[in-house]
Formats: structure tokens, C-alpha cells, sequence
């Protein structure tokens, strides 16, 4: 609510200085807010420190103290701002720029005072600050044959968290494909790997594991896992379904392993 | 009326007017410094941010009203910071609660500049606020943390965005310069004393500290007191003095008791009577020890 300023019966010029200030500032003040969500542009996959909460706990626990970003020494954190993506004042990496060392003793976690980097992780091995996936089948050197294999080469936990899978090579008909395939219960998600891509634009990426990670249906069973772990098929090898247009030239009884 | 302090800087000298202001400058430099000399010159004394702090590798600070917040959002908050907050509690109790803005706070500057250039150019206009206003959007914020399971005014929250983007140095070209400038401009051309006096819930939260706190302002003198209302024109809380000022005759004690005084002692370098003093909130007026004498 605006005071009336004081005036006897004709606008005097302070009034009028006054409201044009009090405008001015107020078109610099809603610019001043634009600026803030205007900034923000496509940026690459920011990643949390190792040992961060899930994303809803973990803005329940950071204070956005920056402790943990003091304490790498590999300067690989860094406090979020302006079109960085995560919240503002949060700590992330962008794996492209400054990958996680993974060092043993998770300095990063160690120094933060609130638990938002969980100080139950004791081996940086079970940090899953991402996956890696390859995401560009049509740029990777391996995925034409060639032999690259530096993604390969630079992981921390390579022929564990990365392998080299054979493949026949379709275009050549001769030769085979080295395709490096990353498993997800082994990679840390520590973006070695996409740092070192040789290619201009990484054609592998780590991404949050919401992004990178399928989910089975709850009902799902692969059938030849519950073979493995029943030690017998649970159903019958050999369906033999009735032939059509036969069924009643046979006996029901030789109907084998049939259950209507 | 002459500027305020000049009568007493034109009895005592300019130093002794402006004696507090001059103190509480250098301690929140001095707070910005402690946590500058880690990333300029590899001496660390406090690392972090007002948010959460650790100084000298053994002291962990950290705001409690942060802290109350992540818990009300559900977080199982580590001893760590829960202590940190503990320690933080305990010294504002003993030295007041919002004197965490008159000595600390880096936006003091910012919003005491702007009420110092509002001053200097004559601005009276201003839209008015309710000064009760930063109590509910505290209860707000609190409401919010717990109902999204986040410690939500950190999402916004101008006092740790400045602050952070002083001691990473991003605000020389981030958010924390968006955010000064916004306050500025709304200090200075749309409501006067409009973010600390009003709206900001870090500051209300402090003011509900201050008014069980034990350091407070005392009109101890105010028997001298010749009207000259100048207390009232550098007060950033101008509210505040009346009642301990004007209450001799309602038999109300002269300490300033209301938590929405900073303890930041302008009042004591413009007033050339020596009306003020930092006391305890025990503090009897000085007639009334007299008196009793
Ligand atoms: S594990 Fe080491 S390199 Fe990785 S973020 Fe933490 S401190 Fe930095
Ligand atoms: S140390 Fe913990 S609370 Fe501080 S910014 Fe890092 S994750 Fe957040
Ligand atoms: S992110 Fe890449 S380098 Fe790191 S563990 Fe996973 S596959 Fe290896
Ligand atoms: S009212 Fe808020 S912004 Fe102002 S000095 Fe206090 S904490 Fe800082």
C-alpha cells in the first residue's frame, strides 16, 4: 500500500521524483528475479558427491555448506549456481569437466556436517553417483569396429564396471566389435570414462541412475534365472500343444504337459 | 533536525559517533575474512558457510534455523550439526539474538546502505509493511520444510546466497550479485528497512532468540533524554525504543526487551545525552539506582 505523499491539492515534483523511483526500482527488482530462472540453459548431467542421500532426502540434509567441495582435492565439486542445474548452492560434478577420483578415504563425505553424504559408505567401490551408459552407438570407435577402448582402459574398476563384449561385424562380415558395456552393479558413476572419451562430444555419459536404469515389472521372472535357482524347470521343457483340427483325432492323455 | 549524531560527534568527536557502527563493520568483516583466508591464501581459520561451518578443523557451527528445518523435513540430522546448532543457540542467547544481524550477517551492509542512502538523499516515500510480516513467512518456511521434505528456505534464502557467493567468489558474476542488487533496490526505492525489518523469517527467527536473550539495550539515562529523536532515526527497528525509553511514568524498565532490536548501538552513538548503555536484561535505570542510594 502506498503512502499518499504530501501534497497541497497540487502534484509537487517530490511526489512525482519519488513515484518514479519507487517504479524504477521496482522494474529493476522484477528484472533482478527474471534474471534468476532466465539464466538457466541445456547443461550437462550434473552428479551428486559420492554417498549423497536419494535426490527428495538429500535436499532434506544438505545445508549447501560447501564443506564437502573444500575438502576434494581434486577440485571436482562444485557449488551450484546460476544454470548449473541442481538447486541452487547444491554441490554436483559435471563428469565431462573434473571426473571423482574415487579416493579411499571419500574426503567429500568425511567433511560433511550433516549426513547428506553418507559416512556409512566406507568403500568407494559401492558409490553410485550415476551409471555410465553408452549412449552414441553411431559415434563410438569401437561401435565401428575400431579399437578405441580408452573408456575401457580409464575405468577405475575396468573388466568389473566395464567389459569389452565381442560382437561379429556386420559391416567388415569379417572382423569383430569390441563394444564397451557397462554393468550397473559394479560402476560407481564416477565419469572416468567420459572424461576420457577421445571423441569431441562424449559418446558415453554417466547419468543419475532414474535416467540410466530400467526397472522390471514387479511380476516379471526370467525364466531360465528361476531355472537356475529352482535347479529344474518349473514347467515342462517340451510343451506339445495340440495340432489344430487334430484334437479329436488324438487321445487326451497324449496331450503331454498340456494344462488347460 | 541536524543529522543524527552530529550533536554528539560535535561533543565527544566524530570517532566516539560512531564508535558501534565502527565495531560492528569490522567484526562482519572480520567474519568474511575468517572464512576467505582458506581459498586466498591457504590459511584456514573457518570453512564452509554461515549455513555450516567448521573453523580451525575442531569447531563445527551451524544455523540453527537450517538445522530446524531439516529436521522438521524429516532428516535424521548427524551429531555433528546438531551440535553446531546447539553452540550457535547457546551464544546468541547470551549476546542477543538478532545481534547475529547487526554483527554478522553480510546483507546488514547491503540494507544499512540503503537505508544510509535513502537517508542522505531525503527519501521519505515508502510502501508500508507490517513489521509482524517476517514472523509468518518464518512460520511459513517452517511449514513448508516439513510438508515437502526439504529445508525449502534454503532455496531461496538471500543471507547464505550472499554469503556463499562471497566466500567461493561466485558473486562476481552469480546469483549472490542478483540477489544483492534485488535488495538493494527494494531497500532503497520501495520500502525503507523493507527486507531486514520486515520480511526476512532468518532475522525473525533471531528476534524470537532475542527476546529471551540475556545482552540487551538499556535506556539506563533516560532520565536525560531531551527529545531530540535522533535514537529514532538511525533505528533500524525504531519500534523497539519507545517503550523503554518513554516507560518511566508506566513503570516499565528501561532495557529494550523486544527481540526485534539488533543490539547494533546506533542508538548509543547518536544520542549525546549517553542515554544508552549495553546491559543485561536485569538492568535497572541508573535514576533508580540513584534513588535507591
Ligand atoms: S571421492 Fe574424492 S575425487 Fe571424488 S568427489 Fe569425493 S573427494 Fe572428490
Ligand atoms: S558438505 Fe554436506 S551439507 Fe555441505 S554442501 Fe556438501 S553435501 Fe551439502
Ligand atoms: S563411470 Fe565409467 S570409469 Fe567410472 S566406474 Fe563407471 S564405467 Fe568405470
Ligand atoms: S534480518 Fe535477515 S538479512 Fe537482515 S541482517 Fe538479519 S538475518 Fe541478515
Amino acid at each position: 500500500m502506498a503512502k499518499a505523499p504530501d501534497h497541497n491539492g497540487a502534484v509537487n515534483r517530490r511526489g512525482l521524483l519519488t513515484g518514479a523511483l519507487r517504479a524504477a526500482c521496482g522494474a529493476g527488482l522484477v528484472a533482478l528475479l527474471i534474471a534468476m530462472p532466465a539464466h538457466r540453459r541445456a547443461v550437462a548431467v550434473a552428479l551428486r558427491p559420492p554417498g549423497a542421500l536419494p535426490e527428495a532426502d538429500f535436499l532434506s540434509a544438505c545445508v549447501r555448506c560447501g564443506l564437502c567441495v573444500r575438502d576434494c582435492p581434486y577440485n571436482t565439486l562444485t557449488l551450484s549456481d546460476l544454470g548449473d542445474g541442481p538447486s541452487l548452492g547444491t554441490p554436483f560434478f559435471n563428469a565431462r569437466n573434473v571426473p571423482c577420483e574415487m579416493c579411499e578415504d571419500i574426503p567429500c563425505a568425511a567433511a560433511c556436517p550433516t549426513d547428506a553424504l553418507d559416512k556409512g559408505l566406507k568403500d568407494i567401490k559401492d558409490a553410485r553417483m550415476g551409471i555410465a551408459v553408452l549412449v552414441d552407438h553411431e559415434n563410438c570407435l569401437n561401435f565401428q569396429g575400431l579399437r578405441c577402448d580408452v573408456c575401457y582402459r580409464v575405468c577405475p574398476l575396468s573388466d568389473a564396471a566395464i567389459t569389452l563384449e565381442v560382437q561379429h561385424n556386420v559391416r567388415t562380415g569379417k572382423h569383430a566389435m569390441f563394444i564397451p558395456t557397462v554393468h550397473t552393479d559394479k560402476c560407481t558413476g564416477c565419469g572416468k570414462c567420459e572424461k576420457a572419451c577421445v571423441l569431441e562430444e562424449a559418446a558415453i555419459k554417466v547419468l543419475p541412475h532414474a535416467l540410466a536404469v530400467g526397472e522390471l515389472g514387479q511380476h516379471y521372472r526370467w525364466g531360465w534365472k528361476e531355472k537356475d535357482k529352482a535347479g529344474e524347470a518349473l514347467i515342462e521343457d517340451n510343451l506339445q500343444l495340440p495340432i489344430r483340427g487334430m484334437e479329436n483325432g488324438l487321445p487326451s492323455s497324449e496331450l503331454k504337459g498340456f494344462k488347460p | 533536525m541536524t543529522r543524527p549524531g552530529a550533536n554528539h560527534a560535535a561533543q565527544m568527536g566524530w570517532f566516539a559517533a560512531h564508535k558501534w557502527l565502527l565495531a560492528r563493520r569490522f567484526v562482519q568483516l572480520a567474519f568474511l575474512a575468517v572464512f576467505l583466508t582458506g581459498p586466498l591464501v591457504h590459511v584456514w581459520i573457518a570453512k564452509g558457510t554461515l549455513a555450516s561451518s567448521l573453523t580451525l578443523g575442531v569447531l563445527p557451527l551451524t544455523d540453527p534455523m537450517i538445522a530446524l528445518q531439516s529436521v522438521l523435513a524429516r532428516h535424521a540430522l548427524s551429531l555433528t550439526a546438531l551440535t553446531g546448532a546447539a553452540i550457535v543457540l547457546a551464544v546468541y542467547i547470551v549476546v542477543g539474538g538478532r545481534a547475529y544481524c547487526a554483527w554478522v550477517c553480510p546483507i546488514n551492509m547491503v540494507t544499512d546502505f540503503a537505508a544510509w542512502a535513502r537517508a542522505r538523499l531525503g527519501i521519505k516515500e515508502t510502501i508500508t509493511l507490517d513489521r509482524r510480516l517476517r514472523y509468518w513467512l518464518l512460520a511459513g518456511v517452517l511449514a513448508a520444510s516439513a510438508a515437502t521434505g526439504t529445508i525449502a528456505w534454503e532455496f531461496v534464502n538471500p543471507v547464505t546466497i550472499v554469503h556463499r557467493g562471497l566466500v567461493t567468489g561466485s558473486i562476481l558474476g552469480g546469483s549472490a550479485l542478483l540477489v544483492t542488487l534485488a535488495l538493494l533496490l527494494f531497500d532503497f526505492g520501495i520500502a525503507a528497512r523493507g527486507w531486514c525489518g520486515h520480511l526476512c523469517p532468518v532475522g525473525a527467527f533471531y528476534g524470537l532468540l532475542g527476546a529471551k536473550s540475556l545482552v540487551r539495550v538499556a535506556a539506563v539515562r533516560r532520565d536525560a533524554c531531551n527529545n531530540c529523536m535522533e535514537c529514532f532515526a538511525v533505528c533500524p527497528e525504531r519500534q523497539v525504543i519507545a517503550p523503554a525509553l518513554r516507560g518511566a511514568d508506566k513503570g516499565v524498565g528501561p532495557v529494550i526487551l523486544s527481540g526485534d532490536c539488533t543490539n547494533c548501538g546506533r542508538c548509543m552513538d547518536v544520542c549525546s545525552k549517553q542515554v544508552f548503555r549495553f546491559g543485561t536484561r536485569f538492568t535497572p535505570a541508573a535514576t533508580q539506582v540513584l534513588k535507591g542510594e
